[in-house]
C-alpha cells in the first residue's frame, strides 16, 4: 500500500538537504557502515579468543597426557628356584603364600646377573642397583604367578615387567642425566644399564593396556597405576544415578507440569527447584556425609552413597530439562487426545511424554555427564585417597565396596609427590574428557534425529 | 515400566547395605596426608601378601582424621587413623566420650621437613632458626617495645642470604607440619637471637611470649599453604625467590625442580635426621582402636607388618621412599605385638 503510495508520488529533492546518490557513501553511511564492522571484528576477536584457550587447553592436555598410554617394559627369564619359593617342597599352596614379595626379589637379581654374564654386558653395578630399574611391583607380579600356577617352580619364563618410574621418564625425555644429578633413587650408572639393554632390545615402551584397566597404586610405583577400578566406581555411580534420578524427577516434573494446580505452593516449588539447580555441589557432599553416612549408617566411600549424593545434585538439571521438553509439546496435542475420549493420563502417557521423549534424554545424559565430572561431594564422603585397589567382583561388591571415582582419581593423582603421577592425571583427563565428549555427542545426536519442531 | 524396577531394586539394595556393611572385612584408614604414601605403601604390600583384602586409606589431614577415629566404636567407624604428631589429651577425652578407651599408639618412624628453593633460583644454601624467625616473626622486641617486623629483603635478616625480597611459602594451620615449623623453627629461633627473653624482660607472661614468638607475619611476606606440597613446589615454580617448607620424601622425589638448604649447618637426609643432627624432624605415629582387632579382619597383622623389619627398617620400601626408620623399631613391634594401649594395660 505504502510502496504504491511513494511510486506515485514524483520524486524531489527536499528542500536544504545536499544531493546525494546510492552509488557515493556519504559520511554517516561510512560511519555506519564501520560501527558494522567494529562490531564483526569484535564478534570474530571474541571468537578466536575462545578457540585459542581451546586449543592451549587441548594441546596442553594431549602432550602432557599422551605418554601416560605407553610405558617402558624389561623383558627378563627368571627361574623360579624351587629352593627359595618351596623350601618345604610338597607345592603345597599353603606354604607357598608363606614367601613374601620379599622373598622373590632376589630372584629378579639373579636374572639380571644371568642375563649380563649371557649378552657380555659390562656394567659396574651391583645386582641391586640392577634390579633397581624394575618397579617394586616386579616382585608381587611374580608372586601372583606361582601362586596361581605353583607347576612352574624350578622352570625359567620369560617375563615382562614394568621399569620403575625414573626409568620410564627417561625415555619419554623426562629424566635426563642433569635432572638425577641429587636424586636418590637412580644413579646415572643405571640409566646407562638402560642404554646397554636397549641396544640388545631388552628394554622397550609401547602402549600400556594397564592404564586404562589397571587399580591405582601407591606412591612408591607410579608406572603400575591405572584407571580402570575407579572408571568402574564411576560407572557403578552413574547407574545408581540413572536408576533414581531418571524416575524421580521424570514423574515430578510429569506432575508439576501436566497434573498440578497452579497456586503459590506449586510456584514456591518451582523456585526452589531452579535454586537447588545452582547450590554448589560441595553442599550435596556435606548432606550425604550427614545423612547417608552418618544417620543411615551406609558404608564409607561406597559408589552407592556416592551416587545417592550425585542424584540429589542432578535432580533439577532433570526436572528443568524435562518441564522445558514437556512445555514444548503443543496444547492443541493434549486437546485432540482429550477430544477423543483420553483421560489426562492417557493423554500424558499415550501422547505428550513420547514426543518430549528425545528432550527428556538429552537433559538426563547432560546431567548425567555433570555428574560424572564431579569430584567435591566425593571427598566428602571418603572416596578420595588411596581407594581404588581391588576390583569389585559382582554388583552388590561394586555398589558397596570402596572405590573411587575418574576425577576423584586424577584429582588424587595430581596431589602426589612423584612427577609420574602428573603424568598420570593427564592421562586421566584425556580418558575421562572422551567419557563426556561420547556423552554428550550421544545427547546431540538423539537430539537431531529425534526432535520434533512445531 | 522398567524404570521403576529399576529404582526399586536400587532402593532395595539401598536397605539391605546398611545390613551389608556390617559385613566389612576390609581395614580402613584415615588420617595425615603426610602418613597418606607410606599408609598406601603398606596397604598394597599388605594386599600383595596377605589373603585379607587392600586396606582403604584416606587422608584429610591428622585432625580430621583422630576425630573420625574417636567417632565411637563399630564398623562404620575407621579403624585405625594416621597422624604427623602424637594424639592431644583433649583428643583423647573426646575419644573416650564416644566410648573409644583402648586406643594402641604406633610409632612408625621420623620425617623431616626441609626447605628448599628454585633449582635456578637465588643461593638459599644455609639457614639457621634464628633467620626464619627474623624473616617471618609478626612483631618484634627493640628496645624494649614490639614493633612490626621491619624486614623485607633476606639480607637484612642475615647479611650472608641473598639481597632478595622474603617469599617464604609455610603450611597452613590445619597441617601437623606447621605445628613442627613453629615449635622447631620459629620458637628456636627467637630464643637463639635473644628475642625471648627480651620479651620476658619486658614483662610478658611465658605463653605470651611463646606465642609471640611463634606468630607469623601477615604482610604478605609470608603465604599459609593449605593444600598440598605440590602447591607448595607450584608457588616456587612460578616465583624465583620463593622458598617453601616440604617433607623430605617430597623433596627426594623433586630433586630436578628443588635445591634444599642446610639448617643449623646441617644437610637434611635420612642418615642426619635418624641421628638427631638435623634439627627440624618430627615423629609419625598411627593410632589402632583395640576394639576393632578380632572384629575386623587383618587390622592387627596389618598394624604388625607395617612395623615389621622388611617394610619399617632401614632397607624396607618405607625407607626407600623417604621415611627416617625408628632406631627403636624393636619395641614398637613388641607393643604391637601386646596389643599395649596408651597410658599402659590395666
Amino acid at each position: 500500500m505504502t510502496d504504491a503510495t511513494n511510486a506515485d508520488l514524483p520524486y524531489s529533492e527536499p528542500a536544504g538537504v545536499k544531493k546525494g546518490s546510492l552509488m557515493t557513501q556519504d559520511a554517516r553511511t561510512r560511519k555506519r557502515n564501520a560501527a558494522e564492522k567494529r562490531f564483526k571484528a569484535y564478534g570474530v576477536i571474541a571468537i578466536s579468543i575462545g578457540m585459542l584457550m581451546l586449543l592451549v587447553l587441548v594441546y596442553n592436555i594431549i602432550s602432557r597426557g599422551t605418554g601416560a598410554f605407553q610405558q617402558t617394559f624389561v623383558t627378563l627369564d627368571v627361574e623360579l628356584s624351587a629352593e627359595r619359593l618351596d623350601k618345604v617342597g610338597n607345592r603345597d599352596i599353603n606354604d607357598l603364600r608363606k614367601v613374601s614379595t620379599f622373598g622373590y626379589a632376589p630372584l629378579l637379581r639373579e636374572a639380571f646377573e644371568a642375563k649380563v654374564a649371557e649378552h657380555g654386558i659390562e656394567t659396574d653395578l651391583s645386582s641391586k642397583d640392577m634390579a633397581g630399574i624394575l618397579s617394586p611391583s616386579a616382585p608381587a607380579l611374580l608372586r601372583n604367578y606361582v601362586l596361581s600356577t605353583p607347576s612352574v617352580i624350578g622352570e625359567t619364563i620369560k617375563f615382562e615387567f614394568l621399569a620403575s618410574g625414573r626409568v620410564d621418564g627417561y625415555l619419554k625425555d623426562r629424566v635426563t642425566r642433569d635432572s638425577i644429578a641429587e636424586d636418590k633413587n637412580i644413579s646415572p650408572a643405571q640409566l646407562d644399564f638402560v642404554d646397554q639393554l636397549l641396544e640388545v632390545g631388552f628394554v622397550e615402551k609401547r602402549f600400556n593396556m594397564n592404564f586404562i584397566t589397571g587399580a591405582d597404586s601407591s606412591d612408591a610405583r607410579p608406572e603400575a597405576a591405572g584407571m580402570g577400578v575407579s572408571m568402574l566406581g564411576s560407572l557403578f555411580m552413574m547407574l545408581v544415578v540413572l536408576a533414581l534420578a531418571l524416575p524421580i524427577g521424570v514423574a515430578a516434573s510429569i506432575y508439576l507440569e501436566e497434573f498440578a494446580p497452579k497456586n503459590w505452593i506449586t510456584d514456591i516449588i518451582e523456585v526452589n527447584i531452579s535454586n537447588l539447580a545452582a547450590v554448589p555441589s560441595i553442599v550435596f557432599g556435606i548432606l550425604g556425609l550427614a545423612v547417608f553416612i552418618n544417620y543411615m549408617h551406609l558404608p564409607n566411600s561406597a559408589p552407592l552413597v556416592g551416587g545417592l549424593v550425585l542424584t540429589l545434585m542432578t535432580l533439577p538439571t532433570i526436572i528443568i530439562s524435562t518441564r522445558a521438553s514437556l512445555k514444548a509439546v503443543p496444547p492443541s496435542i493434549r486437546d485432540a487426545a482429550l477430544g477423543v475420549g483420553a483421560s489426562k493420563m492417557q493423554s500424558v502417557f499415550h501422547h505428550v511424554l513420547p514426543l518430549a521423549a528425545p528432550g527428556i534424554l538429552t537433559g538426563t545424559i547432560i546431567g548425567l555427564a555433570q555428574a560424572l565430572g564431579e569430584t567435591a561431594p566425593l571427598l566428602l564422603i571418603g572416596m578420595v585417597g588411596f581407594i581404588a585397589s581391588n576390583p569389585p567382583d559382582s554388583i552388590a561388591s561394586g555398589l558397596l565396596d570402596p572405590n573411587s571415582a575418574m576425577p576423584a582419581q586424577i584429582y588424587e593423582w595430581a596431589k602426589r609427590s612423584d612427577p609420574a603421577f602428573y603424568e598420570r592425571a593427564w592421562g586421566g583427563i584425556i580418558i575421562l574428557l572422551g567419557f563426556l565428549i561420547t556423552m554428550n555427542t550421544i545427547a546431540v545426536i538423539l537430539r537431531r534425529r529425534f526432535e520434533r519442531r512445531w | 515400566m522398567s524404570f521403576a524396577k529399576l529404582s526399586t531394586s536400587a532402593l532395595a539394595i539401598a536397605v539391605v547395605s546398611a545390613s551389608a556393611a556390617a559385613a566389612r572385612d576390609q581395614v580402613q584408614v584415615a588420617g595425615s596426608s603426610t602418613v597418606l604414601p607410606y599408609a598406601s605403601i603398606v596397604a598394597e604390600a599388605f594386599g600383595e601378601n596377605f589373603e585379607f583384602p587392600t586396606p582403604v586409606v584416606e587422608s584429610g589431614g591428622s585432625s580430621a582424621g583422630l576425630k573420625r577415629f574417636c567417632e565411637g566404636v563399630g564398623e562404620n567407624t575407621v579403624d585405625i587413623a594416621n597422624a604427623s604428631r602424637a594424639i592431644r589429651d583433649r583428643e583423647i577425652a573426646a575419644c573416650a566420650e564416644n566410648g573409644v578407651t583402648d586406643i594402641i599408639e604406633v610409632r612408625i618412624g621420623y620425617d623431616g621437613i626441609v626447605f628448599a628453593s628454585q633449582q635456578a633460583g637465588p643461593a638459599f644454601t644455609e639457614f639457621e632458626p634464628s633467620d626464619w624467625y627474623t624473616a617471618l616473626a609478626a612483631e618484634m622486641p627493640v628496645d624494649g617495645a614490639m614493633v612490626a617486623n621491619p624486614n623485607t629483603t633476606w639480607d637484612q635478616v642475615n647479611a650472608d642470604l641473598p639481597a632478595v625480597d622474603i617469599a617464604a611459602f609455610i603450611p597452613g594451620t590445619k597441617h601437623g607440619t606447621r605445628e613442627v615449623f613453629e615449635e622447631k623453627v620459629l620458637l628456636q629461633g627467637c630464643e637463639d637471637t635473644g628475642a625471648l627473653q627480651a620479651m620476658l624482660d619486658m614483662g610478658m607472661d611465658e605463653d605470651a611470649a611463646e606465642g609471640a614468638c611463634m606468630a607469623v607475619r601477615t604482610d604478605g611476606k609470608s603465604v599459609d599453604i593449605d593444600g598440598d606440597y605440590t602447591e607448595t613446589l607450584a608457588r616456587i615454580d612460578s616465583n624465583t625467590n620463593g622458598i617453601g617448607v616440604f617433607g623430605l620424601a617430597f623433596y627426594e622425589n623433586n630433586t630436578d625442580k628443588l635445591k634444599v638448604a642446610t639448617m643449623g649447618g646441617v644437610a637434611p637426609s635420612t642418615e642426619t635426621i635418624s641421628t638427631g643432627e638435623y634439627p627440624v624432624s618430627r615423629p609419625l605415629y598411627f593410632y589402632v582402636k583395640k576394639a576393632h582387632i578380632g572384629v575386623i579382619p587383618g587390622l592387627k597383622e596389618y598394624a604388625e607388618f607395617f612395623v615389621s623389619d622388611e617394610i619399617a627398617g632401614p632397607d624396607g620400601p618405607l625407607a626407600e621412599y623417604g621415611l627416617v626408620s625408628d632406631p627403636a623399631l624393636a619395641e614398637t613391634q613388641a607393643n604391637v605385638a601386646d596389643e599395649e594401649i596408651l597410658g599402659g594395660n590395666t
